[in-house]
């Protein structure tokens, strides 16, 4: 394994603050490590141009390097290119789905007005609607389903 | 470099200002699921002026730092629309507010991924796919409350006659806009105007709302003259560092 690879996975302990599941990898937040003789930098994006979440996600990651010896790791965020919920992993999309989140349509394949179709994450009904274009967090529109009458949330196309 | 940061501020202040405007609904929603919708909104804005107030800073230097900008300046440094300032009055009136300023912003930030300037571009992208929520959000209320009750009806299209004379500043060119563009950092306004103006006419018609007779102008956002709205803004946003300056967290 190299240096990269191992920070990477010592990196899978650090979880999205607001879908704790989630690793910042899943989430295609972590863009890549890169090792130099005395420092190690960390590339991170933000999902959400305000997204709250993104100074613990740095504070996150420094603790735990640390914890593992890397005294002088870096983070440095950036914007471009910008972040996609097709970053998701398969692997992310599985874990939202079994944490009660509807996982995004790709968006490939959904014109990016029309989010509808969207299968219930309990009973995998499509019979659902939306109720709000924005739920608990920026990321996330609000959804009831007719079938099973749970409320849930669906992470939106960006 | 000062007409530079006069055009990042341009930008930065339009979002720094409505979003605070928006964020003023925080706990006073007419539902939760708007309450939560339009906080949600306001934190964009906050996140696309966050990230042009640390590019300023850096720009800057000197020990600038992107709390200065916000909560160190007076009424006549900010340079903001004045129609971002304008007071939220009804539901309909902050959904009217926020339709007209998110058609143009759909438009030039679309345009501004273009700019030669490659952080500027990011920034832009980033923040356009937000914009594209704000206005589908902004729009479907402004249809659901034209072609609603006569209540919704009358009170929406009040808003529309109210705000008409703001809803053409972003169009006038600033010394700033004029330097930007000739750069090719920036955009041009002018070009942004007819597509703005159709999407605007296709929503409102779609709500069954008049559009009003395009008259005056109010103009002055972009120089720093601004109406009473924004004095109040700033001794709200800025009451900690008046009452404690430099006082930190």
């Amino acid at each position: 394994m190299t240096e990269e690879e191992e920070i990477f996975k010592i990196l899978e302990q650090v979880l999205d603050p607001e879908v704790p599941v989630l690793t910042i990898a899943d989430l295609g937040v972590l863009r890549s490590v890169n090792v130099s003789q005395d420092e190690v930098e960390v590339v991170i994006t933000p999902t959400y141009t305000g997204c709250p979440a993104m100074d613990m996600i740095e504070v996150n990651i420094k603790a735990v390097l640390q914890e593992n010896g890397y005294q002088n790791a870096i983070v440095t965020r950036v914007l471009a290119p910008a972040w996609t919920t097709d970053w998701i992993s398969e692997e992310g999309r599985k874990k939202l789905l079994q944490y009660g989140i509807a996982p995004p349509q790709r968006r490939g394949l959904s014109s990016s007005q029309g989010e509808n179709e969207i299968p219930c994450p309990q009973c995998t009904s499509k019979n659902t609607e939306m109720i709000s274009h924005f739920g608990s967090t920026a990321c996330k529109a609000l959804y009831k389903c007719h079938d099973c009458k749970e409320p849930f949330d669906y992470f939106k196309c960006l | 470099m000062e007409l530079k940061i006069k055009y990042l501020l341009q930008i930065a202040d339009n979002a720094m200002i409505i979003g605070h405007r928006l964020s003023e609904w925080c706990g006073h929603g007419p539902i939760l699921e708007q309450d939560i919708a339009m906080t949600n909104i306001a934190l964009d804005h906050l996140g696309l002026a966050r990230n042009l107030y640390q590019y300023c800073a850096r720009l800057e230097g000197g020990g600038k730092t992107e709390d200065d900008y916000p909560y160190k300046r007076d009424v006549r440094k900010w340079r903001n629309l004045l129609l971002c300032e304008q007071d939220n009055g009804d539901f309909g009136k902050t959904i009217t507010r926020q339709f007209l300023y998110d058609t143009f912003n759909l438009q030039f930030l679309t345009a501004l991924q273009d700019s030669h300037d490659e952080h500027l571009a990011a920034i832009a992208a980033k923040s356009l796919k937000e914009t594209t929520y704000h206005l589908q959000y902004s729009g479907d209320w402004m249809i659901r409350l034209g072609d609603g009750t006569e209540e919704s009806h009358d009170r929406i299209q009040k808003s529309v006659n109210d705000l008409w004379m703001y809803a053409d500043e972003s169009f006038l060119e600033s010394e700033a806009d004029r330097w930007a563009l000739n750069e090719k950092i920036g955009v041009d306004l002018n070009a942004l105007k007819l597509p703005t103006q159709n999407n605007r006419t296709e929503i409102l018609k779609e709500a069954t709302l008049q559009i009003p007779e395009s008259g005056w102008t109010q103009q002055g956002g972009k120089e720093g003259k601004h109406s009473e709205q924004l004095g109040y803004i700033l001794s709200d946003l800025q009451f900690l560092q008046r009452a404690y300056p430099n006082s930190v967290w």
